[in-house]
């Protein structure tokens, strides 16, 4: 190639958003690839909550009973949907840091692309693979005899409460991966990552806790995204007497947002101390 | 969009305007760079020619790293000016983005993705558009000898292949300056071979080459220039030879065969040095710098063999890099031979 090619019209502000959105595709593209090309990956990242739901739905499940009665496992699938999204952090925790800590952060920073796409697209693929998760765990839960009976509105409805706390998750996983130094210390993400989606009304009600526990549990954002789902998809909620889980639709709402509201600074914060 | 792209392609001409029309590829003036205490640039200058290849060579910690992130728009300055490609890297860090590679310490290739995968993914990153990108990415498979593992996954590159990938990925835009951070790190010999024959080729292709490195041999076998950095600034900058020159030019050294008769070689080399000699009796070896270089070997060789003394070796030497460092920085060259430094 003679030719040197020079400036491109980033700069212009009408295609700043066209250059913002198509190098974010292209970042989101490379981890979609990934899964294209490691289709085991995802096998591996769905083996903990399909064995979750074999465990506690025919382990436990016969011991289990759910406050005002209904089904353990039309209770539990909800919970395991809500829990993958929660423990999803941690895939976007471990993509930032082995990008930081391989270089390919500090290569996309040399380049002349749009500042914000490897931000966007991290994002963009990690909601599409949060969707793909949905997808084959609902499979599982439909084959084991869950349904939902809210309509087709209402469990649309459902599945986009769990995404959006997927997606308020995302900045909470780049915040965490550009404070982890390594790959090794990614690992044990798993110890703040399981009690994060442990204590929260995935397997047990609240109200079957230990008081303080239980209050803990009902006021967990994800209580508040599992509960709002099952009650959209028409299954037992077990709903205790507390405010939060009262309103757990609008928590569903809110939370995810104040989450936003919070680590989208402190993410974009960490990211332009990697330039100090 | 390969349309509204044609009309960006701009051969041969920036459409900005160059803060300077110097024939430097970079320059540093007054570089500072500050990390809590520690002061990583004090006062840091550093002027390259265009299409030369410099090397930034220096102890560890001594800011090499540093340097090159800033450069290369990664890192904030606290103070001083630099210009890459001529433009200021902190006001106009897109067009110097436009106009550089850069390749880290790290291999930042995608792992999973293959080489083929990787170079189109940064083209569209360029803004090559798809076709454009698919195209390049051919050409540089190509050029770095990787047209046949192209397809395969990175993971299964060896250190030298993978690292003449990230190399063609830093080349996608045919940059008039390439950054390389210690770019053999890690290889074995057979990998720096190959990448040293890679970045040669890029030289001779004219592009301007700053690298830092911790091999001595790699700065001599590569570089025209050498800035040696300690303690944040360059205290030498001149041509690999000259450096040795300055250390004191061609050494003669003669190698007995009995330690004996080392106090008549010491009083002939003597004769002819211009300075004092360096005596190493468990060795038995003496060496002492000499300015007429071939009179001083001829003289030397003749009046030990009119002795009658059993010569192991004799012969001019040059000094190598390490002594320059020595002498210099006043450290031991084996500090430099240590992992890098990563700031802060």
């Amino acid at each position: 190639m003679s030719s040197t090619i020079l400036d491109d019209d980033l700069n212009a502000p009408e295609r700043r958003l066209y250059w913002a959105l198509a190098d974010g595709w292209t970042v989101a593209r490379r981890t979609l690839t990934h899964l294209v090309r490691q289709p085991g990956n995802i096998a591996w990242q769905l083996g903990f909550p399909i064995v979750s739901v074999l465990l506690f739905g025919y382990v436990f499940g016969s011991a289990m009973s759910v406050p005002g009665g209904g089904d353990y496992r039309e209770y539990l699938m909800p919970g395991m949907f809500g829990m993958t999204m929660a423990m999803g952090f941690m895939n976007t925790a471990y993509a930032v840091v082995i990008d930081t800590t391989k270089g390919v952060t500090d290569r996309f920073r040399s380049m002349p692309m749009s500042p914000s796409a490897p931000v966007t697209g991290r994002g963009l693929a990690d909601i599409v693979s949060a969707a793909l998760d949905l997808v084959v765990l609902a499979v599982t839960a439909l084959v084991i005899g869950w349904r939902s009976d809210g309509g087709f509105w209402a469990t649309l409805a459902a599945f986009a409460l769990l995404l959006w706390l997927r997606f308020a998750l995302i900045w909470i996983g780049i915040w965490i991966g550009l404070l982890t130094p390594n790959e090794e210390a990614a690992g044990s993400l798993f110890a703040v990552a399981f009690p994060f989606a442990m204590i929260s009304s995935v397997f047990v009600a609240p109200s079957q806790m230990p008081d303080w526990l239980g209050a803990i549990a009902a006021w967990n954002p994800v209580s508040s995204t599992v509960t709002a789902a099952r009650e959209l998809f028409g299954n037992p909620a077990a709903l205790g007497d507390s405010w939060i889980e009262q309103h757990a639709l609008l928590g569903a709402i809110v939370w995810p947002l104040v989450i936003t509201l919070v680590f989208v600074p402190m993410a974009v914060h960490r990211f332009q101390r990697l330039s100090r | 969009m390969v349309y509204a792209f044609n009309a960006y392609i701009v051969p041969g001409s920036a459409k900005g305007t160059p803060l300077s029309t110097s024939s430097h590829a970079i320059l540093a003036e007054g570089l500072q760079k500050r990390y809590g205490e520690k002061r990583a640039l004090d006062g840091f200058d550093l002027a390259v020619p265009q299409g030369t290849v410099y090397g930034l060579l220096g102890p560890n910690g001594a800011g090499k790293t540093t340097a090159v992130r800033i450069l290369a728009s990664l890192v904030r300055l606290d103070g001083g000016r630099a210009e890459v490609a001529g433009f200021d890297v902190a006001r106009d860090a897109r067009k110097v983005r436009r106009r550089i590679g850069f390749t880290g310490q790290f291999t930042a290739v995608d792992e999973i993705l293959t080489g083929r995968q990787n170079l189109r993914m940064f083209g569209r990153l360029f803004h090559l558009g798809s076709a454009r990108a698919a195209a390049r990415a051919d050409e540089l498979l190509e050029q770095f000898d990787l047209a046949e593992a192209a397809d395969k996954g990175t993971k299964e590159y060896s250190g030298g292949m993978r690292r003449r990938l990230d190399l063609a990925a830093s080349m996608i835009l045919a940059p008039k300056v390439l950054f390389l951070d210690e770019p053999t790190t890690g290889l074995d010999p057979r990998g720096r071979n190959e990448v040293w024959t890679a970045v040669r080729s890029l030289v001779s292709g004219g592009t301007t080459v700053l690298l830092t490195t911790q091999y001595l041999d790699e700065a001599d076998q590569l570089a025209g220039r050498v800035a040696v950095i300690d303690h944040g600034r360059v205290i030498a900058d001149d041509t690999p030879a000259a450096l040795k020159r300055r250390v004191g030019g061609d050494q003669l050294e003669v190698v007995l065969e009995e330690a004996v008769d080392l106090p008549v070689a010491v009083q002939a080399i003597t004769r002819v040095a211009s300075g004092e000699p360096e005596i190493d009796e468990e060795l038995r070896r003496v060496a002492a710098p000499v300015e007429r270089r071939v009179a001083a070997l001829t003289d030397v060789a003749r009046t030990l063999q009119d002795e009658g003394i059993g010569v192991e070796d004799i012969g001019l030497r040059r000094p190598t890099l390490d002594e320059v460092f020595l002498r210099l920085t006043g450290h031991k060259s084996e500090e430099i031979t240590e992992r890098t430094e990563v700031p802060a």
